[in-house]
């Protein structure tokens, strides 16, 4: 219980960085946080108590494992975490060219 | 006047000559194994494309770029994702997309597992070439300086 | 029936996700070095993708569902690709409107650079929807939701200018959260019933019985659908984007992203997987009813045509996600309805907007007037849109907003479909206001010079504002029972979904 509740503060300190902070660099290391605190949660709901790491070797016997599909689902988001983490430092990069600054009160053509 | 040469400094140079090599042929071993070992062709990828990065940190982007260029990054990317959907597409001659259609061997063996090791070297080019580029785009982006 | 077809036939289902997969990665791999192989590629795949997907409809009628186990594997170990009449039914709707504006982009992406580039991610976000369409495994359905959202961030900001990459920006925030949310809903799914697929969940929850995660489930989903289906109050991210996007991206995104992202998977989700109750029926309703209001009211003081379509968008998104969440068959099929029509003439109106833009270079609308008289195909095209949307007999938007206000009134909802009435005059207004500021009037002298746009672009609009005109056809008797009714049958089969897979499994 006390593993899920550090995985919920995790997820509330990466939401209290997106909502709040006003770089866009610091937007997006929110973002890792938040994404972090979500694949932290996957894995652990696969745990078993007394369980150890599904790797089998030549001539184990397939006994107390932790749950395996939870793992190769997270390796899948943190892929997919990666490649938007690129493309979002790619835009930020962009627009600091077009603006001049990292300030997120001052980009705000769009309105309406 | 000494001209200022591209690069770190001399121990950083002589120290990657020396351990370069080494993560390549780290990262081929983690990909060729993936059926046997964790790893496969994602981490395999990630510590491949980790090689050259180290090259470019170390000597400079010139350097770097000689060896694995723009364009040849992006064609093995590309080239790894059709490797990829090939494989998949090959399926079909046992009947069903994405057939394990290779014979399966022994158990643990470094040949078995049937289509497994080609999937995990598509997917090491694609993700090690795919990361290399990421990067150079990322680094290489000239932002001219605004005057305000 | 003929069994021996049955093997050979059913094996297309993988090609929805290979062919355009293999398209992009082949256009990136060749498309800089020979000259017109991207345009050609393109539209061969998407055509081909198109020809295919009216065969399936085809094949859905004549076998029932068909399920495709990938790699010979039995689900639930494997992942399965499963094609009912709905899946068929979206997949017409996404390729017929994908293959219109990949003729389109010939000819308006001239003014681009790079244009492989933009073949690559659009075959790429094609290739998502698709797999979003297919696909009977939840993870399954995460990821290539994923791979169609991040083409489309990228997409949004392809020519870097200031408003695009700003408007992107904000939506890839927005975006990221919302594909978080729906991946803490698979995470909490899975501790409870220990399994990805889609009728095995089905299967079990039914077993389980009430649980307060299923609940949180519910409400994680629907933040999290809600959002890349643009309901209020999950829709700020829409006007900003789609205005911003080259006009073919913007006919994509709002004309089938937000559908075959949101909308589908939130009714496949809440009608098969999680199982319909009052309460989320009713909650589906009320978001529908302020999404249509809050659109419609918003849109009326827009000067720029492109924010008042998107305005537009969520309005009318609001509609189909009021009568689906309905639950009563009269109010589904009205919603499905509503659905392939809009997708129709929401991708016209964004296509005239476009070629708006390519003859005049403006997209406000008080510099605007009198285009009829240059640009005769936009101009009229965009007054058969316009009727349309707004509801005026005999084209296809009447029909099935008349359903949608029959199917309240038959559920005893008397103030929600007396609202929708309200809403529907209102989008006439600013549709009005649309046509007259910017197609009929004087022809202001900064516009003297202006032609009517290329080829390619000319025969997407004449060909979508035909589908337009006979969209009504559709609910003729024979063509409804085979195309419109099959397609509610199996939203309305709700749990029984789980029995209809894992009894077609050959």
């Amino acid at each position: 219980m006390m593993i899920y509740l550090m995985c919920l503060i995790l997820f509330c300190v990466g939401v209290y960085c997106i909502l709040v902070k006003k770089n866009l660099i610091k937007i997006i290391i929110g973002i890792g946080i938040v994404e972090y605190a979500v694949n932290l949660f996957f894995v652990l709901v696969g745990y078993r108590v007394q369980g150890r790491a599904p790797i089998l070797a030549q001539d184990q016997v397939i006994q107390n494992m932790v749950d395996p599909l939870p793992q190769a689902l997270v390796l899948t988001a943190i892929v997919i975490g990666l490649a938007v983490t690129a493309l979002i430092v790619a835009i930020a990069m962009r627009l600091y060219e077009k603006y001049g600054t990292f300030d997120i009160t001052k980009i705000r053509k769009l309105r309406g | 006047m000494k001209t200022k040469e591209p690069g770190m400094t001399l121990i950083v140079k002589t120290i990657t000559r020396l351990t370069v090599g080494l993560i390549l042929l780290y990262g081929i071993y983690i990909v060729t194994h993936g059926h046997v070992s964790p790893g496969g062709g994602f981490a395999g990828g990630v510590i491949i494309a980790l090689s050259f990065i180290h090259l470019m940190l170390a000597f400079g982007k010139d350097l770097a770029l000689k060896k694995l260029s723009r364009g040849a990054a992006s064609f093995f990317e590309s080239f790894g994702a059709i490797m990829f959907l090939t494989i998949g597409l090959l399926g079909f001659i046992g009947g069903y997309f994405f057939f394990n259609f290779f014979s399966k061997g022994k158990p643990f063996n470094l040949f078995s597992a049937g289509i497994i090791p080609l999937c995990n070297i598509a997917i090491c080019l694609k993700v090690g070439a795919g990361l290399f580029a990421v990067f150079v785009a990322l680094i290489l982006l000239e932002i001219p300086i605004r005057k305000e | 029936m003929n069994l021996a077809a049955f093997p050979i036939t059913h094996h297309l289902l993988p090609f929805f996700v290979a062919i355009p997969l293999g398209s992009a990665f082949l256009v990136s791999l060749l498309g800089k070095k020979l000259k017109g192989f991207p345009d050609t590629f393109s539209n061969l795949a998407t055509f081909s993708l198109f020809s295919l997907s009216l065969f399936s409809l085809l094949l859905t009628k004549r076998f029932g569902t068909v399920v495709y186990k990938v790699g010979g594997w039995i689900p639930p170990i494997g992942i399965c690709m499963v094609l009912d009449s709905l899946t068929s039914f979206m997949l017409v709707t996404i390729n017929l409107v994908a293959f219109l504006v990949t003729i389109y982009s010939i000819g308006y992406m001239e003014r681009y650079t790079a244009k492989w580039k933009f073949y690559t991610l659009f075959l790429l976000m094609l290739a998502g929807m698709n797999g979003v369409i297919v696909t009977g495994d939840m993870f399954n359905l995460f990821v290539f939701l994923e791979i169609a959202s991040i083409s489309s961030y990228a997409l949004v900001a392809f020519g870097v200018e200031h408003e695009e990459l700003e408007a992107s920006f904000k939506y890839m925030v927005m975006g990221i959260m919302a594909s978080l949310f729906i991946l803490l809903g698979i995470a909490f799914l899975y501790s409870l019933t220990s399994t990805l697929n889609m009728a095995d969940i089905s299967r079990t929850l039914a077993r389980i019985g009430n649980n307060q995660t299923v609940f949180f489930v519910a409400a994680l989903f629907l933040m999290g659908f809600g959002l890349k289906a643009a309901l209020v109050p999950f829709h700020a991210w829409l006007p900003d984007a789609h205005p911003s996007a080259p006009a073919p991206i913007s006919a994509m995104l709002s004309g089938v992203l937000i559908k075959a992202l949101g909308v589908y998977a939130l009714a496949r989700i809440f009608f098969n997987v999680l199982g319909m109750t009052a309460i989320s029926s009713s909650i589906l309703m009320v978001l529908g009813i302020i999404s249509m209001v809050l659109g419609g009211l918003l849109a009326l003081g827009q000067e720029d045509i492109k924010r008042l379509f998107a305005y537009s968008s969520i309005s009318q998104i609001g509609y189909v996600v009021f009568a689906i969440g309905m639950g009563t068959p009269l109010g589904i099929l009205a919603g499905l309805f509503h659905l392939f029509n809009h997708a129709i003439f929401k991708s016209l109106l964004f296509l005239n907007s476009g070629s708006i833009e390519y003859a005049t270079g403006t997209r406000d609308l008080r510099k605007m007037g009198g285009l009829t008289s240059k640009m005769p195909v936009t101009g009229y095209s965009s007054l058969v849109g316009s009727m349309s949307i707004s509801g005026i007999p005999p084209l296809s938007g009447f029909w099935s907003k008349l359903l949608i206000i029959l199917a309240a009134i038959e559920a005893k909802h008397f103030i929600f479909a007396s609202i929708a009435v309200l809403v529907s005059i209102l989008t006439l207004a600013y549709y009005l206001k649309v046509q007259k500021l910017a197609f009929f009037g004087e022809l202001k002298d900064s516009l003297k010079g202006i032609k009517e746009v290329p080829l390619t672009m000319k025969l997407s609009m004449i060909a979508l504002s035909i589908i337009c005109i006979f969209g009504g056809l559709l609910l003729i008797p024979g063509v409804q029972r085979n195309f419109l009714n099959l397609a509610t049958e199996v939203l309305i089969n709700g749990n029984n979904y789980a029995q209809v897979i894992f009894g077609s499994i050959k």
